[in-house]
């Protein structure tokens, strides 16, 4: 092993975007509003590629997400290369394209894990939400991972529409036996951030929901474990985003950009490698994109003279660009911010009802209607 | 059975079932694997666990690292550890099959 690697952090985490093509249409989706202009995907051999050298970098924990990455067909040759490799394979899935012989496959191949999505715990939301279908469909899916051996960690990304319901969401992961159930506050980046001000929960719900799942904490024990993202606009210190920008994290795009950060590519005058034409290794220890906000020499005050930035590392670059318009300034989500008032006065704004845009649902048409008008500017 | 529980050193521990353990050359460690999470060992734990292999019993195990250590006395910490690892989950409990 070379002393360069031992210096240098290892990306122990590979998230590989395979597809942004999804029979979902979630108005939260993480995706970029882009996606549309994104059309060539990486081919099989590409990405076995990518696995083995992230692999030899490091990385072991690899999630195969998109998009729906059962769009792939090709889906269990990359996770029969993952297995071969050593990593830990994650998939996350809406479950759509599930069934018996492609269950097998992935069995087979070597997959560890399958976190399956619902967008809530009743029919009506979950569908409206999705706008499809495939509320049923899911509970047999989860019924199918169990009785293949999987371990099963139960997602639902909530906010102001759902997180009412989180008693019953936890009741629904208890009796589809999920083994994890992940509460996922709103990010609010890419479609998310579209949206933001239907999705934007008050702090009466967030205190409600807190509170419901210490009571079940409580009661269910190791039986069901939950993991609760918080919703970040209404702390007073930032995320950790990422654990630190170029520290654990890959993610791969469709066509093989490679990022600190699902949201990154949104960051201006920074260009990111692809894995097309620059190594994993090359690009992680090399590339000014990844080692852009490594450390804390780019800081700017508050933060550079601050006790915490060890901690939270200044925040989010993509939420100090989202909101602020600057990326490396302090992310406002931090009361220490000069921004803060911005976060502030989105809350505001959702606590009245001034309801500027429609929600708008992921699909390639409203991406590509989006692609056309100009860009949402950062600020708002 | 409650795996939290103290056991005879004659059960026989192995992996459970939600994580996979394995050496990692870059870290130059064991870890253990779970659905989107890991955790790092340290030598000691990483030499008991790679032990839990659903064949020895807890006391063969701790003769082995006796004589691997060559160290007397840590029956008990290695008890305890079994012990924690239960309770995290990271291991399961068999009782021997009587031959």
């Amino acid at each position: 092993m070379s002393a360069v690697l031992q210096s240098a952090p290892i990306p122990l985490w590979l998230v590989a975007e395979l597809t942004y093509k999804c029979p979902l249409h979630c108005p939260f989706c993480s995706n970029p509003v882009d996606f549309a202009a994104n059309q060539t995907e990486l081919s099989t051999a590409e990405w076995c590629r990518v696995l083995q050298q992230a692999r030899a970098l490091g990385a072991v924990q690899l999630g195969l997400t998109g998009g729906e990455p059962l769009s792939r067909p090709d889906l269990h040759e990359l996770v029969a290369e993952a297995r071969r490799l050593g990593f830990y394979s994650n998939l996350i899935t809406s479950g759509v394209g599930l069934n018996e012989t492609r269950i097998r496959a992935l069995k087979d191949a070597g997959l560890d894990h399958i976190q399956l999505s619902f967008q809530d715990s009743t029919r009506e939301l979950n569908d409206f939400l999705s706008s499809t279908r495939t509320f049923e469909l899911k509970r047999r899916i989860a019924a199918l991972i169990k009785s293949h051996g999987f371990p099963m960690v139960m997602n639902c990304v909530i906010h102001r529409l759902n997180i009412d319901h989180v008693e019953r969401i936890i009741d629904l992961a208890l009796e589809i036996g999920a083994e994890y159930l992940e509460l996922a506050n709103t990010q609010f980046y890419g479609w998310a951030h579209l949206n933001r001000e239907h999705l934007i929960p008050s702090r009466e719900q967030l205190g409600r929901a807190e509170a419901v799942v210490a009571a079940y904490r409580q009661k269910i024990g190791d039986r069901l474990r939950i993991l609760y993202v918080i919703s970040d606009y209404y702390e007073t210190r930032p995320k950790r985003c990422m654990n630190g920008w170029g520290t654990t994290f890959i993610v791969v795009t469709p066509d093989g950009t490679a990022l600190p950060c699902h949201a990154a590519r949104v960051l201006p005058g920074i260009e990111f490698p692809s894995v097309r034409s620059t190594s994993v290794q090359d690009l992680w220890l090399n590339s000014p994109a990844f080692n852009r906000f490594r450390g804390d020499a780019w800081m700017p005050e508050p933060c550079r003279s601050c006790p915490e930035k060890s901690q939270d590392l200044g925040g989010c670059r993509c939420q100090a660009w989202l909101l602020t318009g600057v990326v490396d300034a302090t992310d406002p989500v931090c009361d220490k911010s000069p921004q803060h008032g911005r976060v502030v006065e989105i809350i505001r704004r959702r606590h009245s009802d001034e309801r500027i845009v429609p929600l708008v649902f992921r699909s390639p048409e409203s991406s590509i209607q989006l692609l056309n008008r100009a860009a949402v500017p950062p600020g708002g | 059975m409650n795996d939290a529980a103290p056991r005879s050193r004659e059960a026989i521990p192995r992996i459970a079932r939600l994580y996979r353990f394995q050496w990692e050359p870059v870290q130059n460690a064991y870890v253990l694997l779970f659905p989107e999470g890991m955790v790092n060992l340290n030598v000691t734990a990483g030499e008991i666990l790679r032990r839990c292999n659903d064949q020895d019993s807890a006391a063969l195990i701790i003769a082995d690292l006796q004589r691997v250590f060559e160290a007397d006395d840590i029956g008990p910490e290695i008890d305890e550890f079994l012990q924690s690892a239960a309770q995290n989950g990271w291991i399961e409990w068999r009782d021997p099959v009587a031959s």
